[in-house]
């Protein structure tokens, strides 16, 4: 049998002027269970606190209910005070009379008689409250990081500068990401490769990091503090360990048409090759879908060209498995494919080109030395148009594969293009065509401002209706909305600004760590202005554009922020878990999984045990486990489950039923 | 049918592909066979029956028998293999366990009325067998049903007829369980009803209002889980129609959340295990129609 | 709760989310936002904790209207129980008007913890709502019939 104490407070007059304290002690103390009911002037005080220490000990109480404010204001202080007089601190219920009752009703008698029934309830629920133990689980003192472009580079280097082990794992041969195929950064214009690579270098030679290139994640198991990840080292048919990065083997290989990823197919690579110059690790990569050594076994020039013998036709895809604490997500964006946009020509013309491409056309380490030539004929261009918002912004109904949203860089970047093009090209017209110019974020429209006032770029709010290639031109159709014309141009060369979409690993890699996301494959934060660098699967943490648009000091300001969640997890030995978590009654789970399918955290596994039956046979029987270290409580499953088998402590079907019942009664 | 499929179970049984045969036992009046299990030729030669009044549907049979040693032949009508697949995916049956014959169904006939095709096989919404071994007789195809038509009836009363009509059917209830019972979607290891723990067990009818939420509370466990295999009305001795529950939450699920046939696969994520962000909201109750 | 003799009061039972609602709740309170007294509020940790059979539980003890009061849809701090929550309780709710049960008896309103002025707003509607409806009886009498 349950003892349990009531205490009544006044919070000064803010109770007791509304609510006839002495009434609902008196009420409370004919309640079945109830040992002992007092009024007190404020319960939060040190000697209102002290009277429930008191009380538990003198009374010997099993349970008590504390009336009072809301209990986002005062459980936790009221749960200390019951575990400081040898409570359970879980078997402490709050009635909260204040902010749900005495501060809304005026008058006396009805506010008195609800606080009774709120008083009747929160006994009824203590009665059936479970002292519950907070678990704890050990921590894995390693971080992974997926992905290793400047949000993952950034992360990685921020977690071993506080003194924790991290891998990176990127699918290329390289890290660097898009950050390494920029040729400029906006507002400043510093040179992208100029900030990346010793970031990149740093990485390589920080002895915490260890770089998993040309690697993918294929499996996650467990949970916060406790990752066992599988990592699929890809064959590169290169001994890392050998391999001194010399090229010669990427010069004299033999298969010299394979379109080069890197420069977006604006020139050729070799079947084995290294990205780019500074890449990290220097290795060379053989292609399989190239290489004729591979493909036929007739070639096997690089491997006669490497004085070192690293060439290995044999390799085969490794699997590894790795402890980690936390994970933290970076696989980035891509630029949208818009061969759909028939409209722009971008498939008919080589002329029109994405931004990402111009931005290699620029670049001094690109398929054309940095110097500014049409991709058709290699000649300068003297008109070039550039149009905005290609597949962002589109509406929902489009069919084009466009995005709703708003790609955020586009207008930056286009202002950088076009006042670079202006710069080294003065002889050259460029247009704009924008829907909106959106350029928050510090130095930002001063830098759109110089683009358009300095630089002499011509900006028309207006969309591009049609590019017809002709004549070895682009005829531009266009609407200059403010002057309210149909406007003809005809360009040499037109820039698309793609849309961008988180990368195509992103969706399945969110599946493996159970990790939500959007309808755009966007990560989801656990909340979206207060944890927006969290996951809300604990231990999976968000970095750079995965989880949203983002320009790259945002990345880095957000995979720093990732990082010191990553800190704050590695630097606790245990974690403490909440202990209000579901828990499965074996005995009665038929093992239907339909809990599995609604848990956000993925908390919920199956697996069969073996149970004796009334007859001394045993059964095998599929059921559910709940791993409480994993589990936030929010209790779906438990709805879920029709056999009742699922149940949340600290707010079990009894307890909310009990409530129901004194409210009701 | 009945010969080719007994002198195929005996086959089956012969040859030691199977050790068991679940069926239809011929009872003691032309439309009281009852499910059951053979496991020698002369007993199937005997007793086996499959005629228009072999309704019951096998599937939640083979939770029991497909837990046992060896494997067990099992014949299914079009509607049983939705039951039986929705078992597979909620692991009920163990599917390595069971050689499933899918068997040619013409519709079954109303004990009541023995000239009528019993209702849920007159307003029948597919004669497709969605999971089977091997097919005895022919697999039909997914029927453009009618089934929905004294929902939608009821749905267009006034709020008090439906009301007196429910009143009317529900009144009659004895709680004796049977829909439940027969249910291929009720196959917890204990039914809340029968759990003094679970706050929803009452046996005897001792509070009428208890009783009522008994049907709504089922129903709603099934949500989503039921095929619309019709067992629960069949076996009524009241003759509620208590399928037009069921078929209810179905007609709601794919009119808000679009077409969802329980059992259709065995890999689908159910409707209430599901959602999207632009889900109906819970107005749209108020919104329809009449009131 | 029979305040005198002749008014019915209705008995309303709240769910409110921990996390928005209930805070939304606590807010109504700070700002001294009035609503009927005969409204209960039980604390869930979501939306999606609450079982139909609560509900049927509430009408079957004696209440005469039952709400659930959750964060906006989007902003469920367990990011998805409220969406399960709303196709649960859109599917009992409608049930329960096919059989004849007055609709206006349930409702389900998403208040974030910033809409104190929303959370007692929807308060005050839906006891005004349910005092016309009167005493909840056909859930009661669905059985009996005379």
């Amino acid at each position: 049998m349950q003892r349990i104490g009531v205490f009544v407070c006044h919070c000064g007059s803010n109770i007791a002027a509304t609510v006839d304290v002495k009434a609902v002690a008196e009420a409370a103390k004919h309640e079945s269970g109830v040992v002992f009911s007092a009024d007190y002037q404020y319960m939060c005080s040190e000697s209102g606190q002290d009277l429930i220490k008191d009380m538990i000990k003198e009374h010997k109480l099993t349970g008590i209910v504390v009336c009072s404010c809301s209990p986002r204001m005062h459980e936790n202080t009221f749960c200390k005070a019951a575990a400081a007089g040898g409570l359970n601190p879980y078997m402490v219920e709050i009635a909260n009379i204040r902010e749900q009752c005495s501060w809304i009703h005026k008058d006396m008698p009805s506010a008195t008689a609800k606080a009774i029934v709120l008083v009747r309830s929160a006994i009824a629920k203590v009665t059936l409250n479970a002292p519950l133990t907070a678990g704890t689980s050990p921590v894995t003192k390693r971080a992974l990081v997926i992905g290793g472009g400047i949000a993952g580079i950034q992360t990685a280097l921020d977690i071993a500068d506080a003194g924790f082990e991290v891998d990176i794992v990127e699918k290329e041969p390289t890290i660097g990401g898009k950050m390494a195929q920029i040729d400029k950064t906006f507002p400043t214009l510093d040179c992208a490769a100029c900030i990346l690579t010793p970031k990149m270098v740093e990485a390589a030679q920080n002895d915490k990091i260890r770089i998993f290139s040309y690697s993918e994640v294929s499996a996650v198991k467990g949970f916060v503090g406790n990752f066992t990840v599988t990592i699929k080292r890809k064959a590169r048919y290169v001994k890392e360990d050998l391999c001194t990065g010399c090229g010669l083997c990427t010069e004299k290989c033999p298969q010299k048409k394979v379109p080069n990823e890197f420069n977006l197919g604006l020139d050729n690579r070799r079947a084995i090759y290294i990205p780019f110059a500074q890449a990290i690790p220097k290795i060379a990569t053989i292609d399989p879908d190239y290489c004729t050594m591979l493909k036929s076994g007739k070639c096997g020039v690089c491997s006669k060209v490497c004085s070192a013998g690293a060439i290995d036709y044999q390799a085969k895809d490794e699997f590894i498995d790795v402890n980690y604490g936390a994970i933290v997500a970076a696989t980035g964006f891509n630029p949208i494919k818009v061969d759909k946009y028939d409209e722009f020509a971008y498939a008919q013309s080589p002329d029109v080109v994405t931004s990402l491409e111009y931005e290699r056309l620029m670049n001094a380490a690109g398929p054309t030395g940095g110097t500014l030539l049409r991709p058709s004929d290699r000649t300068h261009p003297h008109t070039i148009v550039f149009v905005q918002c290609v597949g962002s912004r589109e509406s929902e109904d489009s069919t084009k594969c466009g995005k709703s949203y708003c790609s955020k860089i586009c207008c930056m970047y286009t202002a950088k293009h076009a006042m670079l093009t202006r710069e080294k090209y003065p002889d050259t017209d460029v247009y704009v065509f924008y829907i909106d110019v959106r350029t928050p974020g510090k130095s930002f429209d001063e830098f759109y401002r110089r683009a358009v006032e300095q630089y002499g770029v011509h900006y028309i709010k207006g969309m591009v209706g049609k590019v017809t290639p002709e004549g070895g031109k682009l005829k531009v159709q266009a609407s200059d909305l403010i002057a309210g014309k149909q406007l003809h141009i005809d360009a040499d060369m037109v820039v698309l600004a793609a849309a961008i979409e988180p990368d195509k690993t992103a969706r399945p890699l969110a599946t493996l760590l159970t990790a939500s996301m959007d309808t755009n494959d966007f990560f989801t934060e656990a909340h979206p202005k207060l944890r927006p660098v969290e996951s809300p699967t604990a231990g999976v943490f968000l970095s750079g554009a995965c989880q949203g648009p983002k320009d790259i000091p945002e990345t880095v300001a957000q995979a720093g922020a990732a990082a010191s969640k990553v800190i704050g997890l590695l630097a606790k030995d245990h974690l403490v878990c909440n202990p209000c978590v579901a828990n499965a009654n074996e005995m009665l789970c038929s093992g239907c999984s339909q809990c599995e399918k609604v848990c956000p955290y993925g908390a919920i596994t199956y697996s069969y045990k073996e149970f004796r039956m009334p007859d001394r046979t045993t059964k095998l029987r599929l059921v559910a486990s709940v791993n409480a270290a994993v589990c936030q409580g929010c209790g779906a499953c438990t709805v879920t489950c029709p056999s009742g088998a699922m149940d949340l402590k600290g707010f079990s079907n009894k307890q909310i039923m009990a409530e129901v019942d004194a409210i009701c009664k | 049918m009945q010969k080719v499929m007994i002198e195929r179970a005996a086959e089956l049984l012969s040859s030691g592909k199977v050790n068991r045969v679940l069926g239809w036992r011929a009872g003691l009046f032309a439309h009281d066979n009852t499910p059951s299990v053979f496991t020698d030729a002369a007993d199937l030669q005997a007793n086996f029956v499959y005629n228009e009044f072999c309704g019951a549907n096998l599937s939640k049979y083979l939770v029991k028998e497909s837990d046992k040693e060896g494997t067990v032949a099992v014949f299914l009508k079009p509607c049983d293999t939705y039951s039986f697949n929705q078992l597979i995916a909620e692991h009920k049956i163990k599917r390595d366990n069971v050689y499933a014959i899918g068997v040619q169904c013409n519709g079954m006939k109303d004990v009541n009325d023995r000239e009528k095709l019993e209702e849920r096989c007159a307003s029948c919404k597919s004669r497709k067998h969605v999971a089977y071994d091997e097919l005895i007789g022919e697999s039909g195809e997914i029927l453009d049903s009618n089934r929905f038509d004294m929902v939608e009836k009821l749905e267009n009363m006034t709020s008090e007829e439906r009301f007196e009509f429910w009143r009317g059917e529900l009144s009659r209830c004895v709680r004796c369980n049977a829909c439940r019972n027969v249910c291929p979607a009720c196959t917890c290891e204990k039914c809340i009803f029968d759990n003094p723990d679970s706050g929803s067990a009452n046996k005897a009818p001792a509070d009428p209002f208890e009783e009522n939420l008994f049907h709504i509370i089922r129903a709603f466990h099934v949500a989503g889980r039921c095929t619309d295999c019709g067992e629960c009305s069949r076996v009524c001795p009241e003759n509620i129609p208590l399928h037009l529950l069921n078929r209810k939450f179905i007609k709601d699920i794919n009119e808000l959340y679009g077409e969802y046939q329980a059992g259709e696969t065995v890999n689908e994520r159910g409707p209430l295990v599901n959602y999207t962000q632009g889900d109906a909201e819970p107005s749209v109750v108020y919104e329809r129609g009449n009131s | 709760m029979q305040m005198n003799d002749n008014t019915f009061r209705p008995k309303i039972v709240a769910f409110c989310c921990n996390w928005c609602s209930y805070a939304g709740a606590d807010l109504a309170g700070t700002n001294r936002l009035n609503y009927p007294a005969d409204v209960k509020i039980i604390r869930v940790p979501c939306s999606c904790r609450v079982n139909p059979t609560f509900v049927l539980r509430a009408f079957g003890r004696g209440a005469d209207g039952v709400i659930i009061c959750g964060c906006h849809p989007g902003d469920c701090h367990y990011t998805s129980g409220n969406y399960y929550a709303r196709r649960r309780m859109t599917l009992l709710f409608s049930m329960l008007d096919y059989l004849g049960i007055e609709r206006e008896r349930t409702r389900v309103e998403w208040v974030s913890a910033a809409e104190g002025a929303k959370f007692a707003q929807t308060m005050n509607s839906f006891v005004e709502t349910v005092t016309k409806l009167g005493k909840n009886k056909r859930l009661e009498d669905l059985r009996c019939k005379k």
